[in-house]
């Protein structure tokens, strides 16, 4: 049941995502609202896939890399849906829903099998640990995303092209602002994200830190969106420069959620397939 | 019965012969009367704006109309018409209708796409209602005609794009600062380059206007305009660590802004971005500024040339409006062909002989112990009460075909028998809620143009 949701709103997201490119070719505000409606079908029906899994395997269903990818776009659309709302940039859609649906086409091509919880997982903490780090994660690709839109539309109004591109693409304050918003309430999801898997860790191994390369490329991202914070508090490192460490930042993220499963062994390994 | 249209526009005439004959708009009620009282026209409304002045028309005869209205146009302007004949155009029928809706989407202006046309259209009509010299057909025309034009602007983007250096200006500052509200304005020059700029800009929004100035009694003079701020030409740092946006246009032989001073100010301002608009010639701003980090430059050139593409990209647009007019053209001429008498007859009758037909078969069906002579006296019977039924109303409208309301009768018989004309949309009553959308548009449309 929870697999047939879940391919549904597979289906929806991607649906949603050729709606919103459309948005971006033709201009058209009746696509981006379309776009949205789809997306939020989508999002009923993933919420009721990880409803149902919750249901079925009786423990938050965050627990394998399968899991954590649904999570990951569920968190991600989510993010997506409240810009939509807010009705901020509307450009947001085109970049972010191509996202989702890799993370889902991903997740579609892992093992859904629903496996009695290793006894480390049995936590308290756990599930607060994953959700504040995944949230974190799904607000700095809506940076990345940012960033990347700035950059292209500050590179149109300093070559001085201003056509297609520049129409389509929010102003640059507006994209600025995302980025300072996204650092705001990323920083800390990231910091609790780190904090909750601390003390997880103290009841599942005895320790609050176990410098295993998860816990290492958590704390080397943690510390670059630190320092980005810092300079654009206090020498107003804002616009390009905030850009392209968005950029450079959500790869880390990707890395630490990605990376790490798949390239180095460690504690989190539990998290690979 | 023809629609016909004559007139001369900015392609046809030189603005000299346009001023001859531009119809004042507290005379235009007037020249309508005196266009009414043609035999050869039936209704009939003026436009008169700087670009052209045409005259719509519904004429009895066409060709007779069309010589009527061009010795109007001479004798109203006391004008010999050979010393504009060349300029004039005449068209008739679809052309016609063609034309009107063409001008009414702004496909025929001088900046395809400009928004003005659309009202100044729309006020020349309203004085035709008031002056009564618009009928049914100039009614239904213009109404087809704020149908088209609001097509055109929703269906393309014909008018999404800014073509003039003030509104690029405007344009480009919104794309960097999202919104002028809250932003401050420094205008470096106090004269009237610098003025025109500041007041595109406080109309977008800008509250805030600083203005410095060699002369600083004319820099306060300029701030006093714009309730705003002279700064002391020696002061400019402090000018620029508070601006947004640098508007330049003094006469200066050499840069007034320079690399350095920029660079340091940024640091001053934490990097908040600045916008510079350098409109002087020779430049007042030295153009490496524009590789610091958020900072943005452009001059006159620059923003010149991105109007200038974006009239292009309006022409790329226009063919695609074109084919909507080319749509709406049809399906007006199919509805305006079916208000010839004939035809209506043919159709009138046609219906009621449908029903009769009908009818007789289910009576038929129900009763088949009718023998053929019953038959046939039923069949006798219908036919003289529609042949009666009718008779009145036929005569009525072959008569009527000299008189002033034929179309009004034919399109009101049309419209209470339902009888198709070819045209989807060819008796709507929807026509009533039009104008009221229009206006809505109206007010929604930018007025970016100077």
């Amino acid at each position: 049941m929870n697999v047939f949701f879940f391919k549904l709103a597979s289906f929806f997201y991607f649906l949603g995502a050729l709606a919103y490119l459309g948005y971006i070719a033709f201009f058209k505000d009746s696509l981006n609202r379309m776009g949205t409606t789809i997306l939020a079908a989508g999002f009923v029906s993933h919420c009721l896939a990880l409803l149902t899994r919750y249901i079925e395997a009786g423990y938050t269903p965050v627990t394998n890399l399968y899991e954590s990818l649904s999570f990951f776009a569920w968190m991600i659309v989510g993010i997506l849906l409240i810009n939509q709302w807010k009705n901020k940039i509307k450009a947001l859609g085109a970049f972010l829903t191509p996202i989702a649906v890799t993370l889902m086409l991903f997740a579609l091509a892992l093992p859904k099998e629903i496996v009695p919880l290793a006894p480390v997982l049995k936590s308290f903490w756990h599930p607060f640990h994953v959700f504040f780090a995944f949230l974190g994660n799904a607000i700095f690709t809506a940076a990345f995303c940012c960033g990347v839109m700035y950059l292209v539309q500050e590179n149109q109004l300093k070559s001085k092209k201003i056509g297609v591109i520049t129409k389509r693409l929010p102003s640059l304050q507006v994209l600025d602002d995302m980025n300072y918003q996204a650092l705001k309430f990323g920083f800390p999801l990231l910091t609790l994200g780190i904090i909750t898997g601390a003390i997880w860790g103290e009841y599942a191994w005895g320790r609050y830190w176990a410098w295993d390369p998860k816990e290492t490329w958590s704390l080397i991202t943690w510390l670059f969106y630190a320092a980005l914070l810092h300079q654009r508090l206090t020498v107003g490192w804002r616009g390009r420069k905030a850009a392209i460490m968005a950029i450079v930042g959500f790869l880390a993220v990707l890395f630490t959620f990605l990376g790490v499963n798949l390239l180095l062994p460690g504690l989190h390994s539990y998290a690979n397939w | 019965m023809e629609i016909i249209v004559v007139g001369l526009n900015h392609k046809t005439a030189p603005i000299e012969i346009r001023e001859c004959l531009a119809f004042p708009d507290e005379r235009i009620a007037e020249a309508l009367g005196q266009v009414k009282s043609f035999a050869s026209v039936k209704e009939n409304m003026i436009l008169s704006t700087c670009n052209r002045v045409e005259i719509y028309a519904v004429a009895r005869v066409p060709e007779k109309a069309v010589l009527d209205l061009k010795h109007f146009l001479s004798d109203y302007h006391r004008l010999p018409l050979k010393e504009f004949e060349k300029n004039l155009y005449a068209r008739s029928g679809e052309e016609a209708v063609k034309h009107v809706f063409r001008v009414a989407s702004s496909l025929d202006s001088m900046v395809v796409g400009e928004p003005q046309i659309s009202g100044q259209i729309k006020s020349a009509y309203e004085v035709s209602t008031q002056a009564n010299t618009s009928g049914l057909v100039l009614h239904r025309l213009l109404h087809r005609a704020f149908h088209v034009a609001k097509r055109v602007r929703t269906e393309t983007q014909i008018g999404n794009s800014a073509v003039s250096v003030s509104s690029v200006a405007v344009d480009l500052a919104r794309k960097i600062f999202e919104t002028l509200e809250e932003k401050t304005v420094l205008l470096i020059g106090a004269g009237e380059m610098s003025e025109l700029a500041a007041q595109h800009l406080v109309a977008g929004g800008v509250r805030k206007v600083l203005v410095s100035n060699r002369t600083y009694d004319r820099a306060a003079g300029l701030a006093h305009q714009f309730k705003g701020e002279a700064i002391p030409f020696e002061d400019m740092s402090v000018g620029l660590k508070r601006a947004d946006i640098v508007i330049s246009a003094t006469d200066s032989p050499q840069y007034l802004i320079q690399h350095e001073q920029v660079a340091k100010v940024m640091r001053d301002r934490k990097q908040k971005p600045i916008f510079f608009i350098d409109i002087a010639d020779p430049r007042d701003i030295e153009p490496r500024v524009e590789d610091i980090e958020n900072v943005y430059l452009y001059n006159i050139d620059d923003l010149q040339r991105v109007a200038d593409e974006n009239i292009r990209d309006r022409e790329k647009e226009a063919t695609k409006a074109e084919s909507i007019v080319q749509n709406e053209v049809v399906k007006f001429v199919n509805w305006y062909r079916s208000l010839d008498i004939t035809p209506t007859i043919v159709a009138l009758r046609k219906k009621f002989e449908d029903i009769r037909q009908k009818e007789l078969e289910k009576t038929f069906a129900i009763h088949p112990a009718l023998s053929e002579k019953e038959k046939k006296s039923l069949e006798a019977l219908t036919s003289s009460i529609i042949n009666k039924i009718l008779h009145d109303p036929v005569t009525f409208m072959k008569k009527a075909d000299e008189e002033m309301m034929t179309d009004l009768y034919i399109d009101t018989l049309r419209t209470l028998f339902q009888l198709p004309s070819n045209a989807s949309e060819g008796s709507s009553g929807k026509d009533e809620e039009k104008p009221e959308d229009e206006k809505k548009e109206e007010r929604t449309t930018p007025n970016g143009l100077t």
